[in-house]
Order: C-alpha cells, then structure tokens, then sequence
C-alpha cells in the first residue's frame, strides 16, 4: 500500500515537473501567451522550439539512464553498476568524440548516434569479452573489467583532445560535461524512438531481473537463460546510453542514483520499480537542467555539473551506509 | 524398475588442467532418493552442478528424461529439474511470499498475470513446508533453518520432478535438519519427486536414501544401498580413516558414532 503511494506520488512529480519546467528560465513564459501555438511570436518561439523540446530531451535522457542502472545494477547484483562504472558511457563518449574529431565534416547518416551506438557496443563487447577469456568469470570480475574499461576510454579521449586544434578540444570539454542544447524537435525525436527501444526491452525482462539480482544460481535454477538476458540487457543500455551521450554528453550520477533512491520508496520488484526509477529519473534530469539553465541566468550551466553536484554527496552516503547492498 | 530419469555416461570435468570429475557414470528411477556422499573436494557439488547445468563444459554425456541435457531450452529444464543451493544469499530483499511465486518463473511467459492456480500452488507448497506463518516477512530477516525451509518451498511450488539439493542441511541445528530431511521425504513420497541430495552427513543419508553413490577425488568409488556402505572397509577406503559404529535404537540400523577426541 505504502508502495502503491510511492509510485503515484513519482507519477505526480513526473508531471509536475514536465508541465512547469517548459515555463521556467531566463525569459518569463506565461501561459497565456503560448496558448495559440503561434512560433511567430517571441515566447511561441522560446516555448515551442527551444524549451519544450529540451524538456523532452532531458527527460527522456533520464528516464533512460535511470532504466539502464536499473537493470545494470540487479544483473551485476552491485549498487554501483551503471552505464557510467561499466565504461559504457566511456565507450560512447569516445565514439562521439571520434565523431567531433574526424566525422564531422563528412555527412553521415545520424552520425553522432552512429559513432556513440559503436562506441557503447564496443564497450560492452570489451567488458563482456575480458570476462569470457576468464573461465568461471564473477559478477566482480565483470565489474572490475568495467571499470579498466572506463578508464581505458577516458585517456583515449584524453589523447584525442590532445592531439585536436583549440575549437574541436572546447566542444569535446563542452560536450563532456553534459550539456543539451536542442532546437526544435529532431532530437528528443530521435531519441523518443531509441529510449522507447530500450525502455520496451528491459521491462520486459522484469521477471528476469527479479531472479538475476537475488543470485545466477537461483535464476537459473528456476528457468532464466541468465547468458542470453545479460547480452539482451547490454544491448539495450548501449543503446539507450548511446543516444543520451550523442545529444546530451556522457551525464552522471543519475542512472545511479534514481534506481536507488526508488527502491527506497517502491521496493525491489522490477515489474514496479523499472517504470518508477523511468520516470524518477526523467523528472530528476529535467528538473536538475531546469536549474542549470537558470541559475546563473542568462548564462547557463551544464546540467552535467548540476548532476553530479546532488549525486556525489548521494554516492559518497550510500557507501557510508554500510552494507548497501542489502539496505537498497 | 522405475523409468530412469538421469543418464550420465563418462562425465568428466576439469578446471584449468585439475581433474576434478572423472568418467562418472550412473543413473537415477524417477522418484528415486540418492545421496551422494564423500570427503571433501571429492567433487560432489560439482557434479550436482554439472546436473543442473550451472557448469557446462563437461565431457561426457548426461541425459535427463532421454534428452541430452545441453539441449533443453532453460525454462523447459526447469519444469523438469531444480536446483537447491546450500545457502540463499542473505540479503534478498523480497518477501518470503514473493520468492516462492517466483518460482512459478517456468510456468510464466515474460508479461503473463500470475493466475489463481499460480497462486493457489504456492500457497499450498507454503502450507506443506510450513513457511505460510512468515510469508510477508522479507527473506533478509529469517534465520538460516528458515531460509532452508523457504528454498524448498520455492523448489516445491516450481513442480520441478527432479529436486538436486546441495548440502540442504548442513549449517543447521538438529532440529531443522530434521526438518529438512522429513520435509523431502513427505515430498518424495506425495509428488513422487526424485531427490539427488549431496551430503556430509552419512547417517542422515543412511536413514533416507534409497541409494548411496560416494566420490572419493572425483571417481565413484561406492554405489550400493545404505546397509551396503555400512561397512568399516569400505567407509574406510572412502573416507581414509576408521569408523565407530552402532546400532539405532529404533530403526535397528547401523549408523556411524562420533570419534572419542583424545
């Protein structure tokens, strides 16, 4: 009962957030003045082309990296598994960083989602490759092979900004801290379509989730093809993580944190906790650019930085609580 | 005769070079209890991991109902066999009630509504392992004897035919290990069930099984009937040390006594 609140209770923040954000920043927005729907006028303008659809990017961007921790963590059966530990995002961010580099005069075809969707997957196949080299691999193993990953993506972007001219290196240190900067509807369109994807493949792996974060073992046991759901789970976050990170850069802490903050408050059952932690996390991500953007108005701030502001002093207590493992 | 039910012809299995199974053969009649018994590292649990299919890349074959074990899809197999750990994790964060329905996972397609049969098995396999009384508990705050009791309600309410336990009573106190020992005979005897039960404990599976397959550094060295392993060479051969023996006061059968420690 206390659960079934706490779910409406997210579904309520969830919308309250998408319906008031749009209408908060540097310049005022009143309803009455988008009413008409007209783009001719300036708050039409602002409205429809540049506030709404960074409302729907950021949202989607949460709600998807929220969905990949979710499912990383129980699969991994570690708080701490994300797409950000795993390397996944590492591996889309340098995607997307070759992109910048060398591509990005040639036209390609949704370039960016391309180079970052390569890059994840390349991630996901390194880790998922440096565990099966390893006869009898752990959940630990898999994770530390993560981390490497991460570590090993991060000094390739390092060494890419190093050898790049002044402009290319800005937008690279630009992007890298998570910025969305989006006019009209192309991308939370394109990204609508990839979360959906992701979002659609996950929830239907609930029950698989369910067994696999209380052990393999177990799972197996009671008839869950453990092998082929992990690959099915890594495909549909380097998805997801690959068209957050081409739009909006490689953001923290909230694939992290949603996850955890909504089994607080919703329980471990995936069949409830994957739609919460979708929606938790859309709202968070939204509201924590809604903030970047007016903060320090009219200049704004990345919203990566927001981000990780709120989310280290999380992390840092969620490993001071202990044995987090069994709490959340 | 009963049907067999599990076929294993030379299995082998070694990790990195080290043997640890070797040219195993035996099989099991539905509804059947063997135990399997042997000193440590004889490679018990690794067999019963090999059955259930948690290691894979054995030599060998095994078959179960007349299949080849590697082909069967994994929810088919689980309607079939499951597997009993010796321990859950500690921190699972469901209910009791919620871990058992769990296990209705075979029977479930990804997105179909438990259905009131679904829940009416449960319910009866909670009834029958007596764990109904603590069912909204979470699983995280029950005692070990409890969490043993709720791992095979869970195994019961999977309507699995073959049961392949490991160790199900090793970190009790005598009273749940009874328990646990008269529960899968109640269960044997009411679904019929096959019980592969790996143990330490030489008595207990002289009081329960219908047959005894000891290991000794990964070879069966012993198959017989409970009064056959009875007998002080060939415990010795086994176990590579002498047994005391008595008789039991009620059943009349021989058991082994604890050593005099000096």
């Amino acid at each position: 009962m206390k659960r079934k609140i706490a779910f409406i209770l997210i579904i309520i923040f969830a919308i309250l957030v998408v319906a008031v954000t749009p209408f908060i920043g540097s310049t005022k927005v009143l309803l009455s003045a988008i009413k008409d729907i007209d783009l001719a006028t300036t708050a039409g303008q602002i409205f429809y082309s540049l506030r709404l659809p960074r409302v729907f990017t950021t949202f989607l961007a949460g709600a998807a990296l929220a969905c990949c921790g979710v499912a990383l963590q129980a699969m991994f059966k570690n708080p701490l598994a994300t797409p950000f530990t795993l390397g996944i995002s590492g591996g889309a961010a340098f995607g997307a960083a070759v992109y910048v580099i060398f591509a990005a005069s040639v036209s390609i075809f949704y370039g960016p989602i391309v180079f970052s969707f390569a890059g994840s997957l390349g991630a996901v196949i390194l880790v998922y490759g440096l565990t099966r080299i390893k006869k009898g691999f752990s959940v630990g193993t898999m994770l530390l092979a993560g981390v490497a990953v991460n570590f090993f993506f991060s000094s390739l972007i390092m060494f890419l900004q190093y050898i790049s001219d002044f402009t290319q290196s800005f937008r690279i240190i630009h992007w890298l801290m998570g910025s969305v900067d989006v006019t009209g509807f192309h991308t939370p369109r394109v990204l609508f379509v990839l979360t959906s994807v992701g979002i659609v493949i996950i929830a239907a792996q609930s029950l698989n989730l369910n067994l696999m974060s209380i052990s393999d073992e177990i799972a197996a046991a009671r008839g869950v093809n453990v092998k082929r759901t992990r690959k099915i789970i890594f495909l549909a976050t380097s998805i997801m993580v690959a068209g957050v990170v081409a739009f909006c850069g490689p953001i923290g802490f909230v694939g992290l944190m949603a996850p955890h903050i909504c089994r607080l408050l919703v329980g471990h059952d995936h069949k409830i906790l994957t739609p919460a932690a979708i929606l938790f996390g859309g709202a968070f991500l939204t509201l924590c650019d809604c903030v970047a953007r007016t903060i320090i108005a009219p200049a704004e701030m990345p919203v990566g930085v927001i981000t990780a502001l709120l989310g280290g002093p999380l992390f840092v207590w969620l490993l001071l609580k202990g044995n987090s493992e069994a709490n959340l | 005769m009963n049907q067999t039910v599990i076929e294993i012809e030379d299995l082998s299995f070694s990790i990195s070079g080290k043997r640890i199974l070797e040219q195993i053969r035996f099989c099991v009649s539905a509804g059947e209890r063997l135990f399997v018994v042997g000193p440590n590292g004889a490679g018990k649990t690794t067999l019963l991991r090999c059955l259930s299919r948690i290691i894979t890349d054995w030599h060998g074959s095994i078959s179960v109902k007349g299949k080849d074990l590697k082909i069967y899809p994994q929810k088919k197999l689980a309607k079939i066999l499951t597997y009993v750990p010796q321990v859950l994790p500690a921190d699972i964060p469901f209910t009791v009630y919620q871990f058992v329905l769990m296990a209705r996972y075979p029977h479930l397609s990804p997105f179909s509504v438990i259905s009131p049969q679904d829940e009416k098995v449960v319910s009866d396999a909670m009834e029958m392992t007596q764990t109904a009384c603590f069912a909204e508990r979470v699983m995280a705050t029950l005692s070990g004897g409890e969490r043993q009791q709720v791992s095979i309600a869970a195994a019961v309410a999977q309507q699995a035919e073959i049961f392949l336990l490991d160790e199900p009573a090793t970190y009790l106190d005598y009273k749940h290990q009874r328990d646990i020992h008269s529960l899968l005979a109640k269960i044997n005897k009411t679904f019929g069930t096959t019980i592969v039960c790996v143990t330490h404990d030489l008595n207990s599976a002289v009081l329960s099984a219908d047959r005894i397959i000891a290991l000794k550094e990964g070879k069966i060295v012993f198959e017989g009937s409970p009064e056959e392993i009875m007998n002080e060479k060939t415990l010795e051969q086994i176990y590579s040390k002498k047994f005391d023996f008595a008789q039991h006061p009620v059943t009349g059968q021989k058991i082994i006594v604890p050593d005099v420690i000096e």
